[in-house]
């Protein structure tokens, strides 16, 4: 009961799933757009995992002393941005889009710049030019870097599309392989998970 | 200590520094280095000049802030010249982070773009699901957009007039810094036939080209140089166009550091022998 | 010259906060980060309230209950227009994804937390079903097409979709793990590497000017929103 039922819905969910494809007409469309926003509700009640997690562990460092100002903020913050935007509204001006644009914001994408410089730092200690494949992995890193911008330009009208070429002929040869092989696996884990072989997701 | 033996070790918070003022100095000056346009974002460019006036298209701004400098722009960009060319634009994000972004570009296209509220440009919000919006618009629209971002129902939006799925909507553009645009590929080219464009950002658009090849893409956007190359075509340049002078300097800057770094590593080893 | 902003002063702020961490860490940016990670997971939590739970189950749960309801209490609103078996159904309908999502309420109670697999089962069960068939038409059936049956108008782009072809092929004995990479699949996998090299310096090369166009987009923040001097 408790593993077989969640088996028999992910294959019968997603036999429906697959089905929809090949299977149409009115009685088909409607059983899938229904199913469709069961999808779309059920999805959206999964952030609660996300936000029992969240608080469960600052919640415990509180507890314990540890960490507890900065365990303090976050689920201040957590409780206090999801009140407003759950009891204001979020509509455009609001209190909620404002923390949004100004707070929030701000932070992320300071947060996802640190790494130029973390970059930067690593490739200039890590990327050494030890072997063939390394030296090639640079020459094309080195041709794209300059080729795809001004300075590709100036150094020469035909670097750019050299750079371009590079990334059409042996970059898209590379990336379809890995495509090709990514898609296969997908599908290979799809079907195991779909007929029951693959629970390591139960645990 | 030797000089290789410095080039070996140089430390962190230099580079740090070196590469904060690649960044930051080319901001501070108002010149345009040259820039070609290249054949990807071309073609998104030629497919768009050659949509009569009053086609349906979708741009899916399905980026959140944090990859706004690269996405942004293309979106804005895009938007002027659909503008422009007085196509009809319907505005959505995929993205739950989003819909401030998204609602911005719709903005502009009503202030700056002379775009006229739900007869060129209708703003839709965010929907949750990112599969089961792209299969449903193929299925019917009026079963994804009951009413528009601000509750205006579908049947009294002009914009919509004629407009069922896909078979009338000419063009779906997806920026997104995720994996957005290949769902887009996946459900609405694959299933559907929709032309779909992708704006990306340059983190994923090397990803990309086996889909542009098979012209499963138009075309592609890919980071601030597709942004950049796409405001010189519509005339328009702002903020990719200046970010490339940054991005020009300091990519310069990271080869220099990373071919000194191969210098002095050989010329250590070479003394060590 | 500098804005009287404060919304933007603030955001000004908390930049220099995050950036202070390329000196070292220190307590603005722990207070900065743990300020992210809260305010990031209640929009989270707001968006997804406003956008599915409520559009997708709350609201047409409620729907459908009060036309149930008052089809009951006050027929003659309702007097040949709205039929009540269908919306008592429509109603039961709609509670099972509510069920099925509050089911994730469980993994607060140890001994029931394993109802939680009801829900994800049924969303692992829609991401396989929907990705079978679009997955292999579009990364494998159309990639396989372009591979073999490519376009091409001149020798150059001949040459072009030969190079691919090669390159395909290799890239994918190179990662055929079933045999031993001995003689020819040797062969193969060692030129497969050289396409591996050359995709992945352009998958570097092209990773950094994003993460410094993250940067410029902070730059220009500071200088153009806030300070003004461009």
């Amino acid at each position: 009961m408790k593993r077989q039922i969640p088996i028999l819905i992910v294959f019968l969910v997603g036999l429906l799933g697959f089905l929809q494809y090949f299977v149409t007409g009115p009685i088909s469309k409607g059983i899938y757009n229904t199913w469709l926003e069961w999808f779309q509700g059920v999805q959206g009640m999964a952030i609660i995992m996300a936000i029992i997690s969240l608080t469960k562990r600052h919640w415990t460092n509180v507890r314990k002393g540890k960490n507890t100002i900065y365990s303090l903020i976050t689920l201040f913050s957590l409780y206090g941005m999801m009140s407003l935007g759950l009891f204001i509204g979020i509509e455009k001006g609001s209190l909620f889009d404002k923390l949004y644009e100004y707070v929030m914001v701000p932070l992320n994408a300071t947060t996802f710049s640190l790494l130029a410089f973390y970059m930067a730092s690593a490739a200039y200690r890590a990327f050494k030019a030890r072997s063939m494949e390394a030296i090639l992995l640079l020459l094309s890193a080195f041709v794209l870097m300059i080729g795809l911008t001004s300075f590709g330009d100036m150094i020469s009208k035909n670097l750019p599309y050299f750079a371009q070429w590079v990334l059409d002929v042996p970059n898209l040869a590379a990336q379809r392989g890995i495509v090709l092989g990514v898609a296969l696996g997908v599908i290979a884990t799809s079907l195991k998970i779909m007929l029951g072989i693959e629970r390591s997701w139960l645990e | 200590m030797n000089i290789w033996d410095r080039l070996a070790k140089i430390p962190r918070s230099f580079i740090f520094l070196i590469i904060g003022l690649s960044v930051f100095l080319p901001l501070l000056f108002k010149f345009t280095l040259p820039l070609n346009i290249l054949k990807p974002v071309q073609e998104v460019y030629d497919f768009i000049e050659n949509l009569p006036e009053g086609s349906s298209v979708i741009l899916s701004c399905d980026y959140s802030p944090d990859v706004l400098p690269e996405t942004h722009p293309m979106a804005i960009a895009l938007a002027r010249h659909m503008a422009r060319k007085k196509l009809r634009v319907y505005i959505l994000t995929l993205h739950p982070a989003g819909t401030g972004l998204a609602l911005d570009v719709y903005n502009r296209m009503i202030k700056e773009m002379g775009a006229r509220e739900r007869k060129d440009v209708v703003f839709l919000g965010y929907f949750p699901s990112s599969t089961a919006t792209i299969l449903g618009i193929g299925e019917n629209i009026r079963n994804v957009f009951k009413a528009d971002y601000f509750g205006v129902p579908f049947d009294s939006i002009p914009a919509f007039e004629g407009v069922k799925n896909y078979n009338e909507i000419r063009l779906a553009i997806s920026i997104s810094g995720a994996a957005l645009p290949e769902v887009w590929m996946t459900y609405a080219n694959g299933r559907y036939g929709a032309n779909v464009v992708a704006g990306v950002t340059a983190v994923m658009a090397a990803q990309l080209y086996p889909y542009y090849r098979s012209k499963q893409f138009i075309g592609i956007l890919g980071g601030m140089r597709g942004a950049a190359e796409y405001e010189k075509l519509v005339n328009a340049q702002n903020l990719a166009t200046k970010g490339m002078n940054s991005i020009s300097l300091a990519n310069f800057v990271m080869i220099l550091f990373v071919i000194l770094g191969n210098i002095a590593y050989f010329m250590q080893r070479r003394k060590r022998r | 010259m500098i804005t009287t902003d404060l919304w933007i002063w603030l955001s000004a702020f908390l930049t220099l906060a995050i950036f202070s961490f390329l000196y070292k860490d220190n307590p603005l940016y722990r207070f900065a980060e743990h300020l992210f990670v809260g305010i990031s997971a209640g929009y989270y939590g707001a968006i997804y309230w406003h956008n599915a739970i409520y559009r997708f189950i709350i609201n047409p749960l409620t729907e459908n209950f009060s036309t149930f309801y008052y089809k009951i209490v006050w027929p003659e609103l309702f007097e040949g227009k709205v039929y009540l078996i269908p919306a008592f159904f429509s109603f039961l309908m709609y509670l099972i994804p509510l069920l099925l999502g509050l089911l994730f309420f469980t993994l607060i109670i140890p001994k029931y937390s394993w109802l939680i697999r009801y829900p994800i089962a049924f969303l692992m069960g829609v991401g396989a079903g929907l990705a079978l068939y679009p997955s292999f038409k579009a990364r494998i059936l159309d990639q396989v097409k372009d591979t073999f049956l490519p376009q091409f108008s001149n020798s150059l782009h001949f040459l072009n979709a030969i190079i691919i072809f090669i390159g395909t092929f290799t890239v994918l004995s190179y990662f055929f793990f079933s045999k031993e990479h001995k003689g020819p699949l040797k062969v193969l996998s060692r030129i497969g590497i050289v396409f591996i090299m050359i995709g992945f310096g352009a998958a570097f090369g092209y990773t950094v000017m994003a993460r410094i166009s993250l940067l410029i987009g902070r730059f220009y923040f500071l200088i153009h929103d806030w300070i003004h001097i461009i």
